[in-house]
């Protein structure tokens, strides 16, 4: 699903002083269905990780395969197209688009789609439905607590429903208690839709909760813990 | 996505900031709105001034000598044989000599403002006025230099009290008896073709001690001016034998030339009004430059959601498409009243065409992907990395 094949992300590369090895020769594997963490303390190049994960980013060398295409050296515009039908993103500051109501917002990866009004609509309200904002729909992202924010957010990378979805930090900006709610609830995404999660966090209590975690540390992995393996 | 999509995002987006929409508009609105406005006042002026050459009789010839001392000269007598010999090009004639610095007198009251000129009996139909009360002048007071005269309405106004007809005015100091009244032709103004009196030029000629100079030839109809001109300009070569000693301009030349240099003239104010058009654009583009920076993480949001720099190009050029369009026409709108009030309080009326409208709203429009792409180009190369992070 998922796979690094020795990924470098250097910036400044040649330059002896500046050199920065943001992501230094990283492989591994993410299979269908699996939900895996990747932590790391900041700058360890998780960040740049998940922006490469995202084909937000490009790798230095090295090659990416997402669903067994080779997508580290496509144009920007493929990318485009990779993110919106591959990919759904849940950011820390949720990203909403605060001129647009709920619903618009979660309509805006079905309309870079191309997917007609009604049926924008129409699945749009059940991606809001299924994470409890059927109420909200017509609201702006200001009128929302940080939670509903987030579920909206959820709700949009769920809309047009990707086979991964990327979520970068999703607790960092909420209380203990809704961040678990969010957790909890993208738990259930991955267990009962096998939609495959990675969750980028720094936060140990989150990463136990994730069945596979990815250490990261200077841009290598450091470690790969199964869960079930232990068990 | 689609472009409809863009437009649909496009007028939310400039909902969303009436006041600064507004504000953008506002240059291309006044732009459009001068360009318009002046381009139909100015079709409005050259259809005045080509209408009032059509009323002086576009059959006419003017011709005028130039004094040079020699000893051969054309008299009125000759122009008129020369016109009754070829009757089959010529209507007639009628010499035009005016008065400089008259003085016209009537008991105690004085004008200077009235222009007295020496006109033949067929001045009336060769210029195309007539009558309103009395008679015109006849041949019997031209040959026999009788001094009667006729007036214009704001020198009867001005002198009496109604009827004019058979009282006497006095000009440089000889009385005239009023044998008519021209009907008005430009609103009874003072100095105006309305503060006019026209007497035999054998007369004016005579108290004036000028020969004629000036002539007035009409040809007998349309098709016949160019032959007319023509047989006329050999008639005075064979004559005088020196082209400088004269002058021919037909009616219709006349009115090109003016018609000519009114066209010049709309061009530059068009140019004129362009620049403000001009600048309309820049401010669109300025605006359109805040827009994508103010909208940098929107961007970024929209390019992770799977937004191609394409759809984001064409949102942006699209938003400044659809800012220039409709101040394009509300430009039309307010360039037509201006149009309409300005030629109202001028006295003209406006001509509104429809090559004007059609070129300032493809202009606005076209302005508004100029000056508009450059800014979208800018937010559709914008790393969605970076452009995630800003704030």
């Amino acid at each position: 699903m998922i796979e690094f094949r020795d990924i470098y992300k250097i910036y400044n590369e040649g330059e002896a002083e500046n050199e920065v090895r943001a992501v230094d020769g990283i492989s591994f594997f993410i299979g269908r269905g699996e939900f895996v963490g990747i932590v790391g303390a900041s700058g360890s190049g998780k960040s740049t990780c998940m922006n490469i994960i995202g084909c937000l980013d490009v790798p230095t060398r090295g090659q990416y395969l997402l669903n067994g295409t080779d997508v580290s050296t496509m144009s920007e515009k493929q990318l485009a197209h990779v993110r919106n039908r591959e990919l759904g993103f849940v950011f820390q500051q949720y990203n909403l688009i605060p001129k647009l109501t709920i619903l618009e917002n979660v309509e805006l990866p079905l309309l870079y789609k191309g997917i007609g009004q009604s049926e924008r609509r129409e699945l749009s309200f059940r991606a809001l439905e299924k994470v409890g904002l059927a109420d909200r729909v017509k609201k702006y992202p200001a009128q929302l607590s940080g939670g509903q924010q987030q579920r909206a957010s959820i709700a949009r990378a769920l809309a047009g429903n990707p086979p991964v979805i990327l979520a970068d930090e999703p607790t960092g900006a909420l209380d203990s208690k809704t961040g678990r709610d969010i957790l909890e609830f993208i738990k259930k995404l991955n267990e009962e839709d096998g939609t495959t999660i990675v969750l980028i966090t720094h936060d140990p209590s989150i990463a136990e909760e994730c069945p596979r975690v990815l250490k990261i540390h200077d841009g290598k992995i450091i470690d790969d813990i199964r869960k079930q393996d232990i068990k | 996505m689609s472009i409809t999509q863009s437009f649909m995002l496009a007028v939310k987006s400039l909902a969303a900031s009436k006041m600064r929409a507004f504000l953008t508009m506002l240059g291309i609105v006044i732009g459009v709105a001068a360009v318009i406005a002046l381009v139909s006042l100015m079709n409005g002026m050259s259809s005045l001034i080509v209408s009032s050459f059509e009323d002086m009789g576009m059959n006419n010839i003017m011709v005028s000598f130039t004094p040079r001392g020699g000893n051969r000269e054309i008299k009125p007598e000759d122009m008129q044989k020369f016109c009754d010999d070829r009757e089959d090009l010529y209507f007639g004639m009628t010499p035009t000599l005016n008065i400089m610095g008259a003085t016209v007198k009537q008991g105690t009251v004085n004008s200077n403002t009235s222009s007295v000129v020496g006109v033949s009996e067929l001045y009336d139909e060769i210029n195309g006025k007539a009558v309103e009360q009395g008679t015109f002048l006849t041949y019997v007071d031209v040959e026999n230099r009788m001094r009667n005269c006729v007036i214009g309405t704001y020198v009867r106004d001005y002198f009496f009290d109604g009827d004019a007809i058979g009282k006497t005015i006095k000009i440089n100091g000889y009385p005239f008896c009023v044998t008519g009244v021209l009907e008005e032709s430009a609103g009874g103004e003072q100095s105006s073709a309305d503060d006019t009196i026209l007497i035999p030029y054998t007369v004016a000629s005579k108290i004036a001690f000028t020969r004629v100079s000036n002539y007035t030839v009409a040809a007998k109809d349309n098709e016949h001016v160019e032959e007319a001109k023509k047989e006329l300009q050999k008639y005075l070569f064979n004559e005088l034998g020196d082209e400088d000693m004269y002058t021919i301009i037909t009616m219709q030349e006349a009115a090109n030339i003016v018609d000519d240099i009114l066209g010049k003239m709309s061009m530059v104010l068009v140019g004129i009004a362009g620049i403000s058009l001009l600048v309309g654009g820049i401010g669109i583009m300025n605006i359109m430059l805040v827009s994508v920076t103010e909208r940098t993480r929107e961007i970024g949001i929209r390019k992770a959601l799977g937004a191609t720099p394409w759809d984001i190009l064409s949102q942006f050029v699209v938003e400044a498409i659809t800012t220039s369009a409709i101040g394009g026409v509300v430009g039309i709108f307010f360039g037509v009243f201006l149009a309409r009030m300005l030629g109202n309080m001028v006295g003209l009326r406006a001509v509104i065409s429809a090559s004007a409208i059609l070129i300032s709203v493809s202009v606005s429009a076209g302005i508004g992907i100029a000056f508009g792409y450059f800014p979208a180009k800018k937010a559709a190369k914008l790393n969605p990395i970076d452009a995630l992070r800003y704030d």
